[in-house]
């Protein structure tokens, strides 16, 4: 059997050392295979932003290990492309949309033709047409298309997702999803999604990895299998999703009580009678 | 423009119109040996400056200025993202830093003269080494307030090198750059026009002070003039570079309109 394409291997991460020490997250343990839509889902501060760091070597794990193609991740590699929350502090306001998403591709040798990789993420996220326009000059949803065009650009063989949604408002969110859905179908893409946001987690991902409180480890897993394309009003209306979104709800709540009465023998998430 | 605007410039000239027609009547009067009439002082700055002593003074003040101004810059900036990028640096530098900034612009002027001379290069060297200290701080300054957002995306996308520099750092710094550069022009100015005071043979400074000793009041107040047009200048001039190159803070923080 092949390995997987990301390997998440007992990372752990503990903040500031001796008594005042935090332990954000202890040995989390996933995979992430070719082609595969993963969401990882928790309760708030939960440390999912700092696995995700961890994952991308934009900082340094205590513990374990994050492996693309089998080589240790130690700085963001090439094959990765990120998108953050913050798009207003992610994107450069000095420079054109052009710009921003042709900035990362300078480095890029193997990329051959760096104006027609700009110009197709740029109509695959509809914004072809404010190409020559200043960040701030558009909307918050519209500079996140910018975001995700920039990772598209890059040609990664997997993206990251860091709650790319939370900033907006709930219509161009859900716009959001299927763009994001729709280009991944198109490019192939395997993508990684972190999210706070039980239902986006559902219909969004193939697999969904449900983390417990702090220190936070895996603590389920869930195998999503509805239908593709998914709809946002037809996918959301189907029994599994409101069976699969409950369960992971329940998961989240159980974990939220244990970490409130200390002594829990966690209550699974488990199947509602 | 907007009729505003138009009302704003018309007020502006106005009352700088006024203001000069009432000193102009003022001194047409006697008042003593430290002043004389406007047509006198247009008439010496004429003379003086379009363009008989314009080579010879006007020239060698400006290069000063440049060169010192310029090199001042370079430093501070070089020198700010150096100390700003880290934070044991900006910690270990920060009481030498704090001194310097402190000292009053002209103490380091006799110092400069024993060791530079009187030529060009004692003006350059005391602009530079004065005026680099505002655009340093600044500097280290905004590359500590670089978001991490910001950083984060700059080395998940792997811009590095010089790329990371010209691309990233310079424009996102522009902003406390030139809010640096403001404080050290005044200064400079200052610094070029005392050092010439003091010890030059060449200069608008160097021409105002003889122009006293001289007793050619007429030519002390052209050279007055010249350096309050040249300070006035150097000031819009420098006000239309910032808004070019930081239009997007500008727009950002909704301070444009």
């Amino acid at each position: 059997m092949s390995a997987s394409l990301l390997e998440v291997a007992g990372v752990s991460k503990t903040y500031g050392e001796g008594g005042s020490a935090v332990r954000a997250i202890a040995g989390i343990d996933f995979t992430v295979e070719e082609g595969e839509f993963v969401s990882v889902v928790g309760p708030s501060g939960c440390g999912k932003t700092t696995l995700l760091k961890c994952i991308s070597g934009l900082l340094a794990p205590s513990g374990g290990v994050s492996r693309l193609r089998r080589a240790p991740v130690t700085e963001p590699p090439a094959e990765m492309a990120l998108v953050f929350q913050d798009y207003a502090r992610s994107l450069f306001p000095w420079l054109t949309v052009e710009r921003n998403v042709a900035l990362p591709l300078r480095g890029r040798e193997d990329v051959p033709d760096r104006p027609a990789a700009v110009r197709q993420a740029l109509e695959a996220v509809g914004l072809a047409r404010f190409a020559r326009h200043y960040p701030w000059q558009i909307s918050g949803g519209m500079q996140q298309r910018v975001a995700i065009a920039r990772a598209l650009a890059y040609q990664p063989r997997i993206l990251l997702m860091d709650e790319p949604f939370a900033s907006v408002d709930a219509q161009t969110r859900a716009d959001l999803e299927d763009l994001v859905l729709r280009v991944r179908e198109r490019f192939g893409m395997t993508v990684l999604l972190v999210t706070h946001d039980i239902d986006e987690s559902v219909y969004m991902a193939d697999r969904v990895v449900v983390l417990s409180r702090p220190p936070s480890v895996v603590q389920e897993t869930h195998a999503i299998d509805l239908p593709s394309p998914r709809d946002q009003v037809a996918t959301k209306e189907l029994p599994e999703f409101a069976h699969l979104r409950a369960r992971i709800y329940l998961a989240i709540k159980g974990a939220q009580a244990a970490g409130e009465r200390r002594p829990a023998l966690a209550s699974q998430g488990g199947e509602t009678a | 423009m907007t009729r505003a605007r138009w009302r704003h410039l018309a007020l502006e000239l106005g009352v700088s119109g006024a203001l000069l027609a009432a000193v102009w009547v003022y001194l047409s009067g006697d008042h003593g040996p430290a002043w004389t009439s406007v047509p006198s002082m247009l008439d010496a700055f004429r003379r003086a400056w379009l363009f008989d002593r314009f080579a010879s003074d006007v020239v060698p003040s400006l290069v000063r200025l440049t060169l010192g101004f310029g090199v001042a810059v370079l430093a501070g900036v070089l020198a700010g993202v150096a100390i700003g990028s880290s934070r044991v640096v900006r910690l270990l530098t920060q009481p030498l830093v704090s001194f310097m900034r402190s000292l009053p612009a002209v103490s380091l002027l006799p110092l400069s003269l024993a060791l530079f001379g009187i030529g060009t290069w004692q003006k350059v060297a005391l602009i530079a080494f004065v005026c680099c200290w505002p655009v340093m701080l600044n500097t280290a300054d905004g590359i500590a307030e670089l978001h991490p957002t910001l950083l984060a995306s700059v080395r998940a996308y792997r811009v590095r090198g010089l790329d990371r520099m010209r691309l990233v750092l310079l424009p996102a710094l522009a902003p406390r750059i030139f809010a640096g550069m403001r404080t050290s022009l005044s200064l400079a100015v200052l610094l070029l026009v005392t050092s010439e005071m003091v010890a030059a043979s060449s200069g608008i400074g160097f021409f105002v002070w003889q122009s006293q000793l001289r007793f050619s009041i007429a030519d002390m107040w052209a050279g007055i003039i010249l350096l309050g047009l040249l300070g006035y200048a150097l000031n819009l001039g420098f006000g239309a570079v910032e808004r070019r190159v930081c239009d997007w803070h500008l727009q950002l923080r909704g301070r444009k309109r």
